[in-house]
């Protein structure tokens, strides 16, 4: 064993880099940094999943059940689909129109579209939530006009699918910017010098290269999607069986001093999580295997006929 | 088709990349557009092809303007300095992709289009390859699917920003001499860009030697190279020697040399430059009318000819000589040995003030 763990890293480093040797710590170093590292995974990341679950089962599989199946906890749950259902596919759209305007385009103003852009991500998601209330609420500037035209946005769906666009705005754009300014215009521009229309060079030159990219930053989005809470929480109003989304349900829960069950919800949005990560974690997979089969000579029977 | 282009200026800023520029490149001609890095000669062949817009003046293709035309109704091919092939598709779907994209009024049946590109194959020699990605490709191969993906659309003018820059030494030879057949087989009016005056002068028919965005001089290799309008081509053509010395009285003194001054000449006193390559600088063991003395610094005899390095006695000067083999035997020189040179051939430019700025220094 000690013969391998010494030799394997020398012989993979080595050829690449020959300084690598000479940056080494001793022994002590590395041991006392790697298992400070591991505590602090442990305690903030590990401990707390495994919790979850231990409290969500704490009280048996029948209370587990009762909780994640009772009427508020479904619609709950349904109430989240749709909202994700709805943000992603938006901000999908907006965060590739986005990245590939900014990316292959020079413009006046281009600098404060970045910078708007990354706004959701410095305001506070309670402050966003607010300000939906002040623009569409009963007391709010349209408030009165929606009122009168019986438009009910601020306590109910279009409030929070609203709330949860604004704040998960900026993940498919900030993905999608480096890799499309990092592969450059010339395929783009070649696509156009042999006769492709505008269209056609987004959808079979562009889109391909940056496909991985857009889907990480969708992956991305949708988690955010499903577990906003902060202007979620100040636009829903909080009705049960209407417009609590799982994280809204889980607090009222707790706040009902009915722990189990709220765990139980609160595994249901752990185990979406950790599903969103298996599926990044697979894509990440899939798209360094792209890039090492990019090394490789094997190859792929022409397209068109491929399935 | 030929091209014409009138007047062109385009600026970068505040830098004019392209300075009222006028140009002719007849049908079925291979031109080559050369100049050092930065000269515009880049953004000219993309104002050409469209991929630019020019601040003023017109592109004229066949006699019709151009100059507003979209990139799709110029019928130009373009080939990318660094090839810019489609990286997830394969070599027959790059080949491919300009005759698939067509309007479906125009394009050709599946079966036209892979005929078309198994010709095009077969004309590189890549037809083993077509299943490829590009990654899977040498450079030289790369090279060779860009040609054939712009050659499919089959343009009416066929443009190359930099064919070979990437390219190693041997690869680029051959690639130079494939090129030179295709034209010739082809007799599609083509201009390529390049930085290496060795590469335009083998390979065009026409050379055009661009710097700081005009034109320097247009003509044949052979004019280029043997009648240099300026010192800049003169200077950018191959190494070259230069002397520094006055006119006066219808003689130009260059050291030790007095020549009669070219005519048209003012009287008057004149600083002149004269450039000499250094395949027309004689050596002597003894000196003689019109030599200077130098002593030899360095022998590089690798190659056919040989190349000495000399330090001119009088002002330490540096000047690099190329004599034959069969004369460096004869002389039997050594370093430090005190050598008398002169002249075969020589130019002689007046050095005005704007020309100081475009004199090359050193040698």
């Amino acid at each position: 064993m000690g013969l391998f763990t010494r030799i394997h890293p020398a012989n993979l480093i080595s050829p690449a880099n020959p300084r690598t040797r000479a940056s080494h710590e001793p022994a002590w170093v590395r041991v006392a940094l790697v298992t400070a590292g591991l505590l602090v995974i442990g305690l903030f990341l590990i401990v707390p999943l495994v919790a979850v679950f231990i409290n969500a089962l704490r009280d048996g599989l029948g209370t587990y059940w009762n909780a994640i199946t009772a009427p508020d906890a479904r619609s709950a749950l349904w109430l989240t689909l749709i909202t994700a259902g709805i943000a992603v596919p938006l901000n999908t759209v907006f965060g590739v129109a986005a990245a590939w305007c900014i990316g292959k385009f020079e413009f006046r103003g281009k600098r404060l579209l970045v910078t708007l852009i990354d706004l959701p991500f410095s305001v506070s998601p309670v402050v966003s939530g607010l300000v939906y209330v002040l623009l569409f609420g009963s007391q709010g500037v349209l408030g009165p006009w929606l009122r009168a035209h019986d438009i009910h946005i601020i306590f109910a769906l279009p409030g929070i699918v609203l709330a949860t666009t604004f704040v998960t705005f900026p993940f498919v754009a900030r993905e999608l910017l480096p890799v499309m300014q990092s592969s450059g215009n010339e395929e783009e521009e070649a696509a156009i010098m042999l006769g492709a229309r505008g269209f056609t060079t987004f959808w079979r030159i562009t889109l391909p290269k940056v496909k991985w990219g857009l889907i990480y930053g969708i992956i991305l989005c949708n988690a955010r999607a499903f577990g906003e809470f902060g202007a979620v929480s100040v636009v829903s109003g909080h009705v049960r069986g209407l417009t609590n989304t799982l994280p809204l349900h889980i607090e009222i829960l707790y706040n009902d001093y009915q722990t189990a069950a709220a765990f139980a919800v609160a595994s249901l949005l752990a185990l979406l999580a950790l599903v969103t990560l298996a599926i990044k974690s697979w894509i990440e997979w899939r798209a360094h295997l792209a890039a090492v089969e990019q090394q490789s000579v094997t190859h792929a029977p022409p397209g068109g006929n491929a399935p | 088709m030929s091209i014409q282009v009138v007047n062109l200026c385009k600026r970068f800023s505040r830098v004019a990349a392209v300075d009222h520029v006028s140009l002719t490149i007849p049908d079925g001609s291979l031109m080559a557009l050369v100049g050092p890095s930065g000269s515009g000669k880049t953004t000219l062949l993309r104002i050409i092809a469209g991929l630019e817009q020019a601040d003023s003046g017109q592109v004229l293709l066949s006699g019709q303007d151009v100059t507003r035309a979209g990139i799709r109704e110029r019928g130009v091919g373009f080939v990318f300095q660094h090839y810019a092939l489609f990286r997830h598709l394969t070599v027959f779907e790059n080949i491919a992709f300009g005759l698939q994209v067509r309007p479906a009024a125009t394009r050709p049946s599946k079966v036209v289009i892979a005929e078309k590109v198994g010709k095009l194959l077969a004309l590189i020699r890549l037809e083993d390859l077509a299943k490829r990605l590009p990654h899977q490709l040498s450079g030289g191969q790369r090279q060779r699917v860009a040609l054939a993906r712009a050659l499919a659309v089959e343009p009416k003018v066929l443009l190359l920003d930099e064919p070979f820059g990437a390219l190693d030494a041997k690869v680029r030879q051959e690639l130079r001499r494939w090129l030179r057949r295709l034209h010739d087989e082809m007799h599609v009016t083509s201009v390529f860009v390049t930085h290496d005056q060795e590469e335009a002068l083998e390979v065009a028919d026409q050379v055009v030697v661009i710097n700081h965005g005009t034109i320097e001089q247009q003509g044949t290799p052979e004019e280029i190279y043997h009648s240099p309008a300026t010192p800049f081509v003169h200077h950018f053509l191959g190494n070259v020697n230069i002397f520094h010395g006055r006119i006066a009285g219808g003689y130009a003194t260059i050291g030790e040399l007095a020549v009669t001054a070219p005519a048209g000449w003012s009287a008057s006193e004149e600083h002149a430059v004269a450039y000499v390559r250094p395949h027309d600088i004689t050596l002597e063991r003894s000196p003689g009318s019109g030599t200077s003395a130098a002593v030899v610094t360095q022998i590089h005899a690798a190659g056919p000819l040989v190349r000495i390095d000399l330090e001119r006695s009088s002002d330490h000067q540096r000047i690099e000589a190329q004599i034959p083999r069969e004369r460096y035997r004869e002389l039997a020189l050594q370093q430090g040995d005190t050598v008398y040179f002169s002249f075969q051939r020589y130019h002689i430019y007046p050095l005005r003030p704007d020309a100081t700025t475009s004199a090359p220094q050193g040698v």
